[in-house]
């Protein structure tokens, strides 16, 4: 009866190992980034507007941020609307408030309130206004309120997490199809900033620079990633045809992919491309989701149909299970094989494109190391080294568990040496986790 | 020493032996017991738990519940290298060789022959030859063991349990892929070593041999005891309706009268080395069986007819045509189909799920634009599971927790499935029980009454005076003879042909 639990347990974990440890590690961060959070945008201007419903004249006191205006003028709109009067809006420090105070008192304007936010709140200027400013009447200061909230559950925080890691995810789509067949691609981290230079350079020269037009940006963009494919194929076709280990050939493929970027860019960071191609990277979709989260995620989408439902999944899983068997069956191993790193290329030039699309520029400094973050992030995921077991949902897990250490770390303030002690530490743990794993010790 | 005394003393008792696995209760309270100087035949059918129990004798899985006691004495085993230790010396069904190494450094892996850690080379040698050769092998013990046949790997697992003073010897299947000949120089020697005091459990399907070498038997039926008794007071038929449940038809397989044209024609076949002058033809609806001693070169001879290997010299047609293969694809393509011998390394996919290793070579069938219908899949595989009776509690179990009967019919399955002219089988029922080899040789009449043609490559002779419309023997890479008569031939017949 006992064995039968436990089997059933270490079944269950076999599955979703990774999954709980990606929800364990949330929790941990959840508790751990629990903080005061004092609100400061335009939903909270209108609610905090809407208590002040009885008050005709109000001043709104914020700091000069882009963040504060939305908030100022979301509670200008608000008062507006409940005819009130808003006699002025102050953008700046606790001097410009003063001044404007004292300007009022001496018009002899009666105020009812002064809305701030939390940080302006506290200037010591408005401690004691009935003292200090008897002729404005009676005036209460109010601002949004505050309540307790982890930093790593907040909205923002959870896009920015996805859209951190999104290289790297991009990129894992591809070395999992690799590894699912036994192989290994190390050239993917330098095939970044190959790509991010090449698609920099060829929107600087061709494309018509900082004045390129969308048409031209795409074009560039599919050109980068149809190069960085074929290179992709060569190392393939290496591996396949003449039987070469896939480490060697990628490792030179690293080599010669590493050293065009320099050539490419002579050693430089090349930036001359216009605002609008940072729409790939940067830009957001409806609802403020980043279109690199959206590209990602439809990716993520295609691979796991591939793997589960197609052919080529299953060739895939054949080539690395047992790839005599699969020639025997007729599978086409070498086109498999020739197919997978092929597609490995391709993904991380788009990888590449993305980065340069983030950063604006195209250097050859780009992706360095992150072959090593890709494949923890594949292997993490519970895809075997070996080939022909893993899938491309865990690969996921595994991009994410690898984007929220590093994101918990940042929240609670550890610099990059100790970060990068920790990340070794908890891969580690992670992996022991790993429910299969865990049978091996029983 | 007098048998009957030594039979006094009871050397091994496994009690109450439970073993379950998910989803499945492979063993409900088994108990064994061996004596010195005597052979246990442990049968069964495919899946019956057979295999578990010698796992959990060796080691290599732990029981949920029962005792084991060796001598009178418990033992407790947490590994393999406990039940090594106490003199148990385990044949696996599937083999356990390093690929790498050679047939020596396999045979003496778990206990080199050392001073001080420093191997002697020469000795591990004469002993390994001096034992290869008792067991009628005829290669080089140096060679890599990657590059044997799978009859030849079977010999060096013989060979390394036997090297390993051992008190109790287990074979599971070990004359699954031998001939005649091998097989009786192996009774000879388990003969001896009975006579030498040792208890000796052994698992076949083949009944013939044992009757001829077991002193008592014992047959298991989904996981528990049905039936030990002496080998003596059992009939053939009787045993096998303890192993099914029910009886079984045996040799209900009719013969086609007049085959028709010549599908697939070889001439000239070779490849320097196993394979040298080969000609043969195989004709629309008929079984061609194709025999000889292990190494003799039918393996090889069936890789070059499927693209897997290439001729160096010869040329084959297919239905007039010459065809210049360059890959199993090709092979594939044109309706050849190899079933292969070594369904571990070269058949299935073991952490694959069932019903894929199923279907990896008609995936089109299943598929429209490259996306796979999987109901339709499944559907097309339960209905093989069901004509073939492969026990297995759903299709999506890892082929590798398949029993390895049950491994061997989704192998055949594989094949079946897909639609084809030639069909090359090697040793289609190894490891196949009785009752499931019945409905595969009618599975395989139909399949040539529906006008393909099958090169039946097999070891097990009766298997082959049953089915085929005609033999072919081989030796040492040539074809030494044809068998016409089919119903008149005897298997003395074809080893005389095999041996010359
Ligand atoms: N590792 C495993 N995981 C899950 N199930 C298993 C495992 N090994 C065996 N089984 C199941 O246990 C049952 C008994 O298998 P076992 O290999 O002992 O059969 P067997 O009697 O040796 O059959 P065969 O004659 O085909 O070799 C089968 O149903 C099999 O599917
Ligand atoms: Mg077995």
């Amino acid at each position: 009866m006992n064995s039968l639990l436990g089997g059933k347990i270490s079944g269950w974990l076999a599955g979703r190992g990774m999954l709980l440890v990606l929800l364990l590690l949330a929790v941990f961060l959840g508790f751990a980034t629990l903080a005061d959070q004092n609100p400061n945008d335009a939903e909270a201007g209108i609610g905090l507007a809407k208590t002040l419903d009885g008050s005709k004249t109000v001043l709104i006191v914020v700091r000069p941020s882009e963040e504060d205006s939305i908030f100022a003028q979301a509670i200008e709109n608000q008062i507006v609307g409940q005819n009130g009067r808003v006699v002025e809006i102050i953008k700046g420090a606790p001097s410009d408030a003063r001044a404007c105070l004292e300007r009022l008192q001496k018009d002899g304007v009666k105020l009812d309130a002064i809305v701030c936010n939390h940080f302006t709140a506290s200037w010591s200027i408005f401690e004691n206004m009935a003292t200090k400013f008897s002729g404005l009447g009676d005036v209460r200061i109010v601002e949004p309120a505050s309540y307790r909230w982890p930093n790593f559950f907040k909205r923002d925080n959870l896009v920015n997490i996805v859209n951190q890691i999104a290289v790297i995810a991009i990129l894992a789509v591809g070395m999992t199809f690799v590894i699912l067949t036994g192989g290994i691609d190390l050239s993917v981290g330098a095939m970044i900033a190959f790509s991010a230079v090449l698609v920099a350079r060829l929107i600087r020269d061709y494309g018509g620079g900082v004045d390129a037009h969308a048409p031209a940006l795409i074009g560039c963009s599919i050109a980068t990633v149809g190069i960085c494919a074929l290179m992709g194929m060569f190392s393939g076709a290496m591996v396949a045809c003449f039987s070469i280990p896939p480490f060697i050939t990628t490792l030179a493929m690293m080599l010669i992919a590493g050293g065009m970027a320099y050539l490419i860019s002579d050693g430089q960071s090349i930036d001359r491309v216009p605002e609008s191609f940072m729409w790939l990277g940067r830009g957001s979709t409806l609802m403020r989701i980043p279109i690199a989260v959206v590209l990602t995620a439809i990716i993520y989408l295609i691979a796991h149909l591939a793997m589960t439902r197609t052919v080529f999944g299953r060739y895939v899983y054949a080539v690395g299970g047992n790839r005599e068997a699969a020639r025997l069956s007729g599978v086409s191993v070498l086109g498999v094989l020739v197919l997978v790193y092929t597609l490995s290329g391709a993904l991380a030039g788009l990888g590449g494109v993305v980065m340069a699309s983030q950063l604006k520029s195209g250097a050859p400094t780009y992706g360095h190391m992150y072959e090593l973050y890709v494949i923890a992030a594949v292997v993490v995921g519970g895809t075997s080294l070996a080939g022909g077991e893993g899938k491309i949902t865990g690969t996921l897990i595994g991009a994410l568990i690898l984007a929220v250490i590093q994101n918990g770390m940042n929240l609670l303030g550890f610099d990059s040496n100790t970060q990068k002690c920790i990340l070794g530490g908890v891969l580690l743990l992670a992996i022991l986790l790993d429910g299969s794993r865990l049978k091996l010790i029983k | 020493m007098n048998t009957a005394a030594l039979q006094q003393t009871r050397l091994l008792r496994m009690a109450g032996i439970v073993k379950t696995f998910p989803g499945v209760k492979a063993l409900r309270g088994v108990t064994v017991e061996l004596s010195k100087g005597e052979i246990l035949a442990l049968l069964g059918e495919n899946g019956a738990g057979k295999s578990t129990l010698i796992k959990i004798l060796a080691g290599a899985f732990l029981p949920d519940a029962g005792d084991i006691f060796i001598d009178g004495k418990q033992l407790k085993l947490q590994g393999p290298a406990d039940s090594r230790n106490a003199g148990i010396a385990v044949i696996h069904q599937e083999f356990s060789l390093v690929a790498g190494l050679n047939a020596i450094e396999n045979i003496f892996l778990a206990k080199p022959i050392q001073t001080y850690s420093v191997i002697h080379l020469h000795q591990e040698y004469i002993r390994a030859k001096e034992l290869l050769d008792k067991l009628g092998a005829d290669f080089d013990p140096r060679t890599p063991c990657r590059l044997l046949s799978v009859a030849q790997m079977q010999l060096v697992e013989i060979a390394k349990a036997l090297s390993e003073k051992a008190s109790i010897l287990v074979l599971d299947e070990p004359t699954a892929a031998l001939t005649p000949r091998e097989t009786s120089r192996l009774f000879i020697l388990l003969d001896q070593l009975k006579k030498s005091g040792m208890g000796i459990i052994y698992v076949s399907h083949r009944l013939d041999e044992v009757f001829q070498i077991a002193d008592r038997m014992q047959v298991l039926r989904d996981g528990a005891d049905v039936v030990i008794t002496n080998v003596n007071s059992a009939t053939q038929s009787q045993i096998i309706k303890w192993m099914v449940g029910r009886d079984i038809e045996q040799s209900g397989v009719s013969k086609k009268e007049v085959p028709g044209n010549v599908v697939l024609r070889a001439k000239g076949l070779g490849n320097g080395v196993k394979v040298r002058d080969v000609s043969l033809e195989i004709r629309e609806g008929e079984i061609l069986g194709l025999t000889g001693l292990v190494g003799s070169g039918r393996t090889e001879v069936a890789r070059i007819l499927a693209g897997a290997d290439i001729a160096e010299k010869g040329e084959i047609t297919m239905e007039g045509r010459k065809l210049n293969l360059r890959s199993v694809g090709e092979a594939i393509g044109e309706g050849i189909f190899l079933l292969t011998e070594d369904r571990k390394n070269q058949g299935l996919f073991l952490r694959r799920p069932v019903h894929e290793n199923f279907s990896i070579a008609s995936l089109f069938r299943f598929a429209c634009f490259g996306i796979i219908n999987k109901a339709r899949e499944i559907k097309a595989f339960l209905s093989h599971r069901d004509s073939m009776g492969i026990k297995v509690s759903s299709p999506f179990v890892r082929a590798g927790n398949l029993s390895g009967g049950n491994q061997q019919k989704v192998l055949l399955a594989r094949w079946l499935e897909r639609k084809g002219k030639v069909f090359l089988l090697d040793e289609p029922t190894r490891g196949v029980d009785v009752g499931a080899k019945e409905e595969i040789y009618i599975l395989l009449r139909k399949l040539a009454a529906n006008g393909n043609a099958i090169l039946l490559i097999s070891s097990e002779l009766p298997e082959v005076l049953a089915l085929s419309d005609r033999i072919l023997v081989m030796h040492d890479g040539q074809i030494k003879g044809e068998i016409k008569d089919v119903g008149n031939a005897t298997q003395e017949l074809i080893m005389e042909l095999a041996i010359q």
